[in-house]
């Protein structure tokens, strides 16, 4: 599945990397890295951390 | 069978979610005419003039969901198990109360100011926010703040009052809540604070101490007052929403009934057992997925099992401020633990020995911890 952030939504609150750790992070600047593409296996751990972002800024495509 | 979602925000969204995942078939009657979206962004993206309603809509993962929307439930008997749309009526097997909160007005004499909690009610406050217009905010907690940073922002000359002494001092405290009131003041923001509103006019307000606010637009952001008119004549405990116990089962009733969001009272034993009701953004997807369960559970005839320990956490943009926080800092005592109250920092709230909420100002990453670590002990 492909993942895209809006990185103009994005604040960084990084309550996706609770939900996905391995495919959300915040780093050392606080900023957020992501993968734009990942097994499927983690889907139902994509689709949650999409549900909590406050910015609603994480789309998800198959 | 049939599942009805009285609420069309994001718990409701969520909760019907989790339920057609199950296989239920929902239906979700909501009084606004729109399909659910985030409101956060309506006192700030929106309210600048960025994002239109179609742009805040929630991603949908079923669309065979059947959205009722457009006019309120007006009534339910759980009894006959049904929910009222005027004369309709609608017959369920499980029902999940989401119907929410809508903002509070002050029972004082003079023209009812708007209020800001639909995205209708963005888009005509964001018509008449033009560069040069005196708007007077009255409350000074997270929308009212919110909407006056936005406001100057957009050019316009703002006041806020409000009865408390500080802006948003209930969930910061008095430290933190002044410190803010200097980032407002900063920016060009006038307070009026400590003194409530004696009467309102169509060109603003009469303080109780008889000043005379003027202004071209007034908005009132006091606070909020739950949705439970429709489900009077239940015998549910209706005080400060709708009670439920831990795992968002509605008390007082043999019905399979679960309350999500906004609405639901219940204990969080990450805290204590005091059922609480918290307007915090992620707890309506919280407790969505969570009462999604156990209705589902109910309805299969199978005893609902778990502990529910959701993390209360909430996000605030002022000027170039990001607040945010974890816990309940409102029910503890406010301490400053990492930089300046009148700069970034990190402000933990202590209630006995234990750390049970905190506020970070510009710190989203020194934050993260907390989420583990506050109510773990």
């Amino acid at each position: 599945m492909k993942i895209t952030v809006d990185m103009d939504k994005c604040q960084h609150y990084g309550q996706c990397t609770f939900e996905a750790p391995t495919v959300f992070a915040l780093n050392d600047d606080g900023k957020l890295e992501y993968q734009g593409e990942v097994d499927d296996s983690l889907a139902d751990q994509v689709e949650a951390a999409a549900d909590v972002c406050p910015m609603q800024a994480i789309e998800i495509a198959p | 069978m049939t599942v009805i979602v009285v609420g069309a925000g994001l718990g409701g969204l969520r909760a019907a979610e989790s339920l057609r995942g199950q296989g239920f078939e929902v239906m979700v009657i909501g009084d606004e005419p729109h399909l659910p979206y985030n409101r956060p962004p309506l006192s700030k993206e929106s309210l600048k003039g960025g994002v239109e309603v179609e742009g805040l809509h929630f991603r949908r993962k079923h669309d065979d969901i059947d959205w009722r929307l457009g006019a309120a439930a007006t009534g339910c008997s759980l009894d006959q198990r049904a929910v009222y749309v005027d004369d309709a009526k609608y017959p369920f097997e499980g029902l999940v109360i989401a119907s929410g909160i809508r903002p509070r007005h002050l029972p004082v004499p003079g023209p009812q100011p708007p209020v800001l909690r639909t995205a209708d009610d963005a888009l005509r406050l964001r018509e008449r926010l033009t560069p040069g217009t005196r708007l007077l905010v009255v409350g000074a907690g997270f929308i009212g703040c919110e909407v006056a940073a936005t406001a100057r922002q957009l050019g316009c000359e703002v006041m806020v009052t409000a009865f408390d002494a500080e802006p948003m001092i209930r969930p910061l405290g008095a430290e933190l809540g002044a410190a803010m009131k200097a980032h407002h003041e900063a920016h060009g923001v006038e307070f009026r604070l400590g003194v409530g509103v004696a009467e309102f006019h169509e060109d603003g307000a009469t303080l109780a101490d008889g000043t005379r606010l003027t202004a071209d637009v007034v908005i009132e952001a006091v606070g909020s007052v739950p949705n439970v008119e429709w489900l009077h004549g239940n015998d549910l405990d209706l005080t400060d929403g709708v009670l439920a116990d831990n795992l968002l089962q509605v008390a007082g009733t043999d019905a399979p009934v679960v309350a999500v969001g906004d609405i639901a009272r219940y204990p969080n034993p990450r805290f204590d057992d005091v059922p609480r009701r918290i307007e915090h953004w992620n707890l309506p997807t919280e407790t969505g997925k969570r009462a999604g369960q156990t209705l589902g559970s109910l309805l299969r005839g199978e005893i609902p099992e778990g502990d529910f320990r959701p993390m209360p956490a909430f996000w605030s943009d002022q000027y170039d401020l990001g607040l945010q926080s974890y816990g309940q800092p409102a029910l503890g005592t406010a301490v400053l633990v990492d930089g300046e109250w009148s700069g970034d920092c990190i402000v933990e709230y202590v209630r006995g020995d234990e750390v049970i909420g905190v506020v970070g100002v510009n710190r989203t990453k020194d934050l993260m911890r907390y989420r583990q670590d506050i109510g773990s002990a």
